[in-house]
């Protein structure tokens, strides 16, 4: 069967790249699954995503990701992200302590905008980490 | 000691330290150069991607029409985004920069365009605030080591000046190009309204019919915005090698300068200590005469 190219790019460095069977994404319409010769799609990505990369024996590769676009064209994927981050990389200790900072925060100020995101972010970097949030 | 000898003594002292603190700084500098190229080379993966991205939709919608990517009929004002260093000590870099952007500024009047620049780096911020010209925004204080976020609010604030009612109709960029170690030239580029820059490779087929999630226009809304971080970062980090590529021959000719000094320094202060030393000779055996005449003349 036909693999992937799949490239996960911030833009300060490329984050990883490799072959895979089958990459899962959310972008703001919903959950998008990606296979082998999938039609081309650009697609916004949700802030606060987990990024799900299918890679048979290998294990899947989880990585949270913030914003940012999936593109699919030819088997190539190419996900962009403004901050990504690989699970193996998550420090759980920190993301969970600012995830309960962020919490207090809009706790005591329902409008904090700032604070919804940064917790949304903290809770995909602990779920791509492989913890339960 | 003579006071000439003295004299030379001190300046040669002092062209030493100067060499020593531009040999460290050339130093400094060159090592630095090597990690602003690995950056500059890290973000050349999302600037490639974001930039296929951009290509595939515009040519697939030719129809949508997004006020960034449309010309007004009329400009009047334009955005010159001027990208200088914050720290001294690199030869023509900042000149050279805002000497082109100049240029660009009278080009533009003379399209009857008023050019309102909006500048990094603390030496074009000194430099534009000394001559009491007014800025549309400032950034300093990252020349050396941009981060992503500084690009982001650099082209927010560009972005909201475009969108903005009576605000600017077109954004230029005046930055240095890194072209090699020895080779960097200051390069005006348009970013808004938006000429998607191609790749370097052609693409071999015409571009595939994406799909969009969740419409071609939502994907325009956010994507656009993100090319233009992406050109600025790479501006910025393109101009962070320049700077220190710059300042390493800067210094380099400095150094070797101060060298050629020291070696001027050095004849001349050889040459006064042997005059000194012959005019004692020739005092001590005009004055061993003169005793030896004295005493033949009593016999």
């Amino acid at each position: 069967m036909a693999k992937l190219r799949v490239g996960v790019v911030s833009p300060e460095r490329e984050i990883w790249s490799g072959d895979a069977d089958m990459v899962i994404a959310k972008t703001v319409d919903g959950e998008i699954g990606i296979m082998p010769n999938h039609a081309p799609v650009l697609g916004v990505l949700v802030e606060g995503g987990v990024l799900r990369v299918k890679r048979g024996a290998e294990g899947d590769l989880v990585a949270a990701v913030h914003g940012g676009f999936i593109s699919v064209a030819d088997n190539d994927v190419s996900i962009l992200a403004e901050v990504a981050e690989l699970g193996s990389e998550v420090d759980v200790a920190k993301a969970k302590d600012a995830l309960e900072r962020a919490q207090a925060s809009i706790e005591a100020d329902q409008d904090d905008a700032d604070a919804r995101i940064e917790a949304k972010r903290n809770q995909a970097r602990l779920r791509a980490a492989g913890e339960d949030v | 000691m003579g006071a000439q000898l003295r004299l030379l003594r001190r300046r040669i002292k002092s062209v030493k330290s100067t060499a020593k603190i531009t040999r460290a700084q050339e130093l400094i500098a060159s090592s630095r150069i090597v990690k602003a190229q690995l950056r500059m080379q890290a973000a050349v993966p999302y600037e490639r991607e974001i930039t296929r991205a951009v290509t595939g939709v515009v040519s697939n919608t030719s129809t949508v029409s997004h006020p960034l990517t449309v010309a007004k009929e009329q400009p009047r004002r334009a955005g010159v985004l001027i990208v200088t260093s914050d720290s001294g000590f690199c030869g023509g870099f900042n000149a050279n920069i805002l000497r082109e952007a100049e240029a660009l500024a009278g080009l533009l009047r003379g399209r009857g365009i008023e050019p309102t620049p909006f500048v990094t780096g603390r030496k074009g911020v000194t430099w534009h605030s000394f001559r009491h010209r007014e800025m549309g925004g400032q950034w300093t204080g990252f020349s050396r080591r941009p981060a992503y976020a500084d690009a982001k609010a650099i082209a927010d604030t560009l972005i909201e000046a475009f969108s903005a009612e009576d605000g600017i109709d077109e954004i230029h960029i005046v930055s240095t190009e890194f072209v090699s170690m020895l080779t960097q030239a200051a390069v005006v580029k348009r970013i808004l309204p938006l000429v998607v820059e191609e790749t370097t490779e052609a693409p071999p087929t015409p571009l595939p019919y994406f799909e969009f999630e969740p419409t071609a226009g939502d994907v325009l809304d956010s994507l656009l915005p993100r090319y233009i971080e992406s050109r600025i970062f790479t501006a910025l980090l393109q101009s962070a090698a320049s700077e220190e590529a710059a300042r390493r021959r800067a210094m380099k000719s400095a150094t070797d300068n101060a060298n050629e000094l020291i070696r001027v320094f050095t004849m001349q202060m050889n040459q006064a200590r042997q005059a000194e030393i012959t005019q004692e000779i020739s005092e001590i055996v005009g004055g061993a005469n003169a005793l030896a005449d004295a005493a033949a003349g009593k016999e």
